[in-house]
């Protein structure tokens, strides 16, 4: 017994010291590599700096033909110009509206679906559940043409219920949420059903409450992917009054005239939202990523 | 207790059925439709006649089709591998950090991915800007001279994939960056002990242990690069679209600017039957992943 109990010690000091040899010898490889990293973060980030700071600058400071990392003069001529004299508030409702409602429908139906697949028993349950993964693999882009004339059919085409409905289909979201339900112990819905607890009450009292972690994660990155979505948007509307603010700042050229400055300067407006979003919600939005992805799986 | 299982049902597709519409009036409707109006010659909005396979073997010999297929092989050649590799390296990089170093310098790699697709055309058309742009310090030590990047022909594309890299690395650091931690210390100590070096416990133990993860972000690059077309349509604005279309570009320029319904139709169901490929082909790949 005493002799194991050395012995293991015996290997526990010869562990330590070799890693206190190894920790000591890479330190300065270590070093380097963190450095290395620094400065790589930076690299990669500096793009998005640079634009920020050139919309910070008066437009003659913008086209020198010198390098300032930051602006002599600080200047918000250029967002006031773009909010003057461009529709970005228009853009901004716009965006708004429609990644809001994009974001609202989805959760509602999805989540209302996957409680009927998760706990309740139906014909048909396996059909269904199998055509949702099926779609899973069904590329929407290639569904361009069809929206298109489906929108234009039922006279949506320039209006906010255009730009969201073809947004609509995220099989993803129902395989989540699913999948948390499956994880809820049954014991809840039993306990529940003895009361005589109707399958809205179970559903809107214990398996939603439950979950709201998933859900404003979700919600968080549908929000972001609508705001963020460029191709439908910029197919389903023509007038710049009901314009995206994503679509707006690159589809009506003569809003910024050829002044850097202001480009950027709306560019950073339309970026502000979701970067502020993202910052706030870092966690949330990384946990949505990854059980996305590892559905995908 | 029948009653009861009745009722079970008739709830059942009462939660459904909001589902049930959206998806197909705005998924299965569509779908269906497009394989129809494949087989005509419909404009794209109002009535065509049936013609038959007619825009399939049109397509066959549409030059300017098969140049969007190339096209877009070759953007998808010129992002996902690197896009990958590089995701894994920063993700490497960014997992030996810890706690707020951590944080600060991930949200740094991984800000871009949240921005719209027309904030980083903005923002890499200026980067890049042929008069004022930053990069034309680079270019010029490496052309000699100031290079207008977006509208030279064979800078176009990787000109793309690097902004689009840039752009979406952040979605395969995350996967990786989970992916690496989940990977056991003890195998890295064990490692120590023997003095092992840092290439051989990357050879021998990291790539090995990541592997699935690397092959999950292949493939979903592959899919999502299949269907580019923001980037490549924002960056050649006010130049000639035509030598750097990709499919779903081409699907656009039928459907919209030349008013050929039933032709983009037909496009569209090849990306759709290539798109679907690729995806049994992941979905068989991870199933195979899966059983090991």
């Amino acid at each position: 017994m005493s002799a194991v109990e050395s012995q293991s010690a015996d290997a526990r000091a010869a562990t330590s010291s070799a890693r206190s040899r190894t920790i000591k010898s890479i330190d300065i490889g270590g070093l380097i590599l963190t450095l290395i990293t620094v400065i790589f973060a930076v690299l990669w980030a500096f793009p998005i700096y640079w634009g920020m700071v050139t919309s910070l600058k008066p437009e003659s400071q913008v086209i020198s033909d010198t390098v300032e990392f930051l602006p002599r003069t600080w200047s918000f001529e250029a967002y006031w110009h773009v909010m003057v004299n461009t529709m970005i508030g228009r853009w901004y409702v716009n965006s708004l509206v429609t990644s809001l409602g994009v974001t609202a429908i989805t959760l509602v139906t999805s989540a209302l679906t996957a409680y009927a697949l998760s706990q309740l028993r139906f014909p048909g349950r396996t059909v269904l559940w199998f055509l949702i993964l099926a779609s899973f693999m069904v590329p929407l882009t290639a569904l361009i043409v069809n929206h298109f004339i489906l929108m234009a059919q039922l006279s949506l085409i320039n209006t906010w219920m255009g730009v969201i409905l073809p947004q609509l289909i995220h099989p993803v979201v129902i395989i989540v949420y699913k999948n948390f339900f499956d994880s809820v112990p049954k014991e809840y819905r039993e306990a529940a059903k003895m009361d005589s607890a109707s399958e809205w009450r179970i559903f809107s009292r214990i398996y939603l409450p439950m979950n709201w972690g998933v859900t404003t994660a979700l919600s968080i990155v549908i929000f972001i992917g609508a705001w963020n979505n460029f191709l439908w948007p910029f197919l389903a509307v023509s007038r710049p009054e009901m314009m995206n603010v994503a679509v707006g700042i690159t589809q009506v050229n003569d809003a910024f005239g050829v002044q850097y400055a202001r480009e950027l300067a709306g560019a950073m407006m339309a970026a502000m939202l979701v970067a502020v979003l993202y910052l706030i919600f870092q966690r949330r939005v990384t946990q949505a990523i990854m059980l996305s992805a590892g559905v995908k799986g | 207790m029948i009653r009861n299982q009745r009722s079970e049902v008739v709830v059942a597709y009462l939660l459904i059925l909001p589902f049930a519409l959206t998806y197909g009036v705005l998924f299965l409707w569509p779908t269906v439709q497009m394989v129809y109006l494949s087989f005509t010659d419909a404009p794209l909005i109002g009535a065509g006649t049936w013609i038959g396979l007619e825009n399939y073997v049109e397509m066959f010999d549409d030059r300017r089709f098969w140049t969007s297929v190339k096209n877009t092989a070759y953007f998808v050649a010129l992002t996902v591998i690197p896009n990958t590799l590089i995701g894994l390296g920063i993700a490497m990089m960014v997992s030996r950090l810890k706690g707020w170093q951590q944080s600060v310098i991930l949200a740094m790699f991984f800000l871009p991915y949240i921005l719209p697709v027309s904030v980083v055309y903005r923002i890499w058309a200026w980067m890049f800007n042929l008069q004022f742009g930053i990069m034309q310090y680079p270019l010029t030590w490496i052309f000699g001279e100031k290079t207008p990047v977006f509208r030279t022909q064979w800078m176009f594309m990787p000109a793309v994939a690097f902004v689009t890299i840039w752009w979406t690395c952040g979605f395969n650091i995350l996967l990786f960056l989970s992916g690496l931690r989940s990977i056991s210390t003890d195998i890295y100590e064990a490692a120590a002990l023997d003095n092992a070096n840092r290439w051989t416990i990357f050879r021998r133990i990291t790539w090995p242990l990541i592997w699935p993860v690397t092959a999950l972000v292949l493939t979903i690059q592959l899919i999502l690069q299949l269907k580019i077309f923001d980037q490549v349509y924002l960056f050649v604005q006010g130049g000639r679209p035509d030598p750097s279309m990709v499919l779903v570009q081409y699907i656009y320029s039928q459907a919209f600017q030349k008013n050929e319904g039933g032709y983009a139709a037909a496009i569209s169901v090849a990306l759709f039957v290539i798109v679907i490929v690729f995806s049994v082909l992941q979905f068989q790949f991870l199933r195979a992943r899966g059983e090991k």
